[in-house]
């Protein structure tokens, strides 16, 4: 056994445990937003592509599998398989559009088809309930058997998915294609030359990111019983930049790690009388971030133990 | 049209324009099969620039690219490599964060088929290191496989460089100055290497170093500010009076 394997089973011990210490609700909402930094440190970290319009994966795909239990009486896993399709046909739309686009043009034409559905999803009141969101969404009962009303079950159910979605895109960066990846973003020039046609491999790696994004917010959904335009507003895309870069670009754990520092901030900050401060706080993390560390979070890290062992 | 069967690559009137700058001018190459041509010239004469042309990371103002006598004058540029041409930079181009072995897979993995696959476990790729390794060995750097690439020697690095682009196996080579920052070793080194490289291949190669050209080319052709000034063997354009005044005039006399 080696340190990374003892590290997992660690971590995964914990988190069979964590509900009965700390209030699930707020476990599952950690470890949907891990979901939604995992799938975009793939584009980020492991492509090389910063994206600014991920929110609209997350939120679009909330909408859908929310109407799909709410309205259409599908069940959970189909609601959600919809509302996961539906994250990967938009981020083939997104991708086809933006990806011949680099550097900061590939931000600001993201940013800008991101705009583009919020103003949809503002109007579209049917289908997204406008500025009141889509609520009341039943959380429906797995295989027809387990009633995911049950926190607890909820819980395990959502922790699976997480596995599941975690050992995916580990999978993704160490496979082949991965390894294309990582040739692409260490000299594009020199990968083009061997014969690639790397915007081909961007687009599947901003069609993979978005897809994964998609099953985050389809989750998010279910344990909130509700998705909302702050969902598909680029607050949220700025949000999981921040949770990518604090917890370490280009690392595996370091999304997660992100996503479970910045969640627990919010909910500490929001419950205190500090409530509309969130914003400055989080910008000033960025700064720090941004400024002081670079490597984030996991990436401080693994740079300590290299130095030190 | 019989001589095209004896070129391997020829332009027609190939010219590039940038925002009215004239790069290069009106440019007819014609590189035979199993040679090795030298394309030489003072700094900004625009050989890089015509490399550039013909893997199509620019697009030519005018002209035409004939590969094999088949108009490639409009192909993508990932497609360039598929049809037989590979490239190395001026500035060496490798892929510095991964070890010397994963390089030379880059490219195996493209000709195999292995590049979509994000289901599919990293160790599909172990298939190919038998190959890699032999390639590696080619060169010498066997015992360097799992080194990261950066560490290498400047040497080194070029010598990984061309195996890598050996690795898949193109009928024509591009080398943009292969010898360019090397003690007088790693030069003698990189001259056999391109030597052994030739043997079955056509090489288009930039150099400043004249002496390496002189060692390896059968042709050679001048370019100055973008148009050909004169074209033949060593002794026929190394006799050139517009040459000698050309080479004189820039900073290059130093190896001749
Ligand atoms: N992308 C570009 N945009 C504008 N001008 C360019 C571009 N690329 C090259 N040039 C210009 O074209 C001319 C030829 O450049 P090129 O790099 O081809 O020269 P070179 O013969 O390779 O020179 P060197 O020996 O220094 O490598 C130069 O004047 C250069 O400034
Ligand atoms: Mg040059």
């Amino acid at each position: 056994m080696n340190r990374t394997t003892i590290l997992y089973a660690v971590l995964l011990a914990l988190a069979l445990v964590a509900p009965f210490g700390v209030y699930p609700v707020f476990l599952m909402k950690v470890l949907c937003f891990a979901i939604f930094a995992c799938a975009f440190n793939l584009l980020l970290g492991f492509t090389g592509l910063l994206s600014f319009g991920h929110a609209s994966f997350f939120g679009v795909a909330g909408y859908v599998t929310g109407n799909m239990l709410r309205d259409y009486g599908w069940p959970v896993e189909f609601a959600i398989l919809a509302g996961v399709a539906a994250a990967a046909i938009l981020g083939t739309v997104f991708g086809w559009l933006a990806i011949r686009r680099t550097g900061i043009y590939f931000a600001m034409v993201t940013l800008a088809l991101a705009q583009m559905v919020y103003f949809v999803c503002v109007q579209a009141e049917w289908f997204t309930g406008g500025e009141n969101g889509l609520q009341g969404v039943p959380r429906g009962a797995l295989l027809g058997v387990i009633d995911l009303n049950n926190d607890l079950s909820l819980y395990y159910f959502i922790l699976a998915v997480f596995i599941a979605a975690f050992w995916f895109i580990h999978r993704t960066v160490t496979s082949p294609f991965g390894q294309v990846l990582k040739a692409v973003r260490e000299n594009e020039p020199r990968a083009i030359s061997l014969g690639y046609n790397v915007d081909r491999y961007k687009l599947m790696s901003f069609v993979l990111s978005a897809t994964v994004a998609g099953l985050g917010g389809a989750l998010k959904c279910i344990v909130f019983q509700l998705t909302s335009l702050t969902d598909v507003h680029w607050y949220t895309s700025g949000e999981v930049v921040l949770m990518t870069l604090l917890g370490g670009m280009g690392t595996i754990l370091g999304p997660v790690v992100g996503a479970g520092t910045i969640v627990t901030l919010q909910n500490y900050l929001a419950s205190g009388a500090f409530a509309s401060s969130v914003p400055i706080v989080l910008g000033f993390i960025f700064v720090v971030c941004v400024m002081a560390f670079r490597r984030g979070i996991v990436g401080e890290i693994h740079a300590f133990v290299k130095r030190s062992f | 049209m019989t001589e095209h069967g004896e070129y391997m690559l020829e332009t027609r009137n190939l010219s590039k324009e940038f925002r009215g700058f004239l790069a290069v001018d009106d440019v007819n190459l014609q590189v035979r099969k199993g040679e090795i041509h030298a394309l030489i010239g003072p700094n900004g004469a625009g050989k890089t620039t015509v490399f550039n042309l013909l893997t199509k990371f620019h697009m030519p103002s005018r002209g035409q690219i004939l590969f094999k006598g088949r108009d490639i004058t409009r192909a993508k540029p990932s497609d360039i490599a598929r049809q037989g041409i590979v490239r190395s930079f001026q500035i060496s181009a490798v892929f510095p964060h991964l070890t010397v072995l994963e390089n030379v897979v880059v490219p195996l993995q493209r000709k195999a088929g292995l590049t979509t696959q994000f289901w599919r476990s990293g160790k599909a790729l172990e298939a190919l290191h038998g190959q890699a390794r032999e390639l590696l060995d080619w060169v010498g750097l066997a015992d360097m496989a799992d080194t990261v690439t950066v560490e290498l020697p400047y040497g080194s690095k070029r010598a990984l460089e061309i195996v890598t682009t050996l690795a898949l196996d193109p009928e024509l080579l591009l080398l943009d100055e292969p010898t360019q920052g090397m003690g007088h070793e790693d030069v003698d080194k990189v001259v056999e290497l391109i030597h052994r490289v030739a043997a079955d291949r056509t090489v288009l190669m930039v150099e400043h170093n004249l002496s390496v050209v002189s060692r390896l080319s059968n042709r050679i052709t001048v370019l100055q500010r973008g148009s050909v000034l004169a074209e033949g063997d060593y002794d026929t354009v190394s006799n050139n009076p517009e040459v000698k005044a050309a080479y004189i005039g820039g900073q290059h006399a130093e190896s001749a």
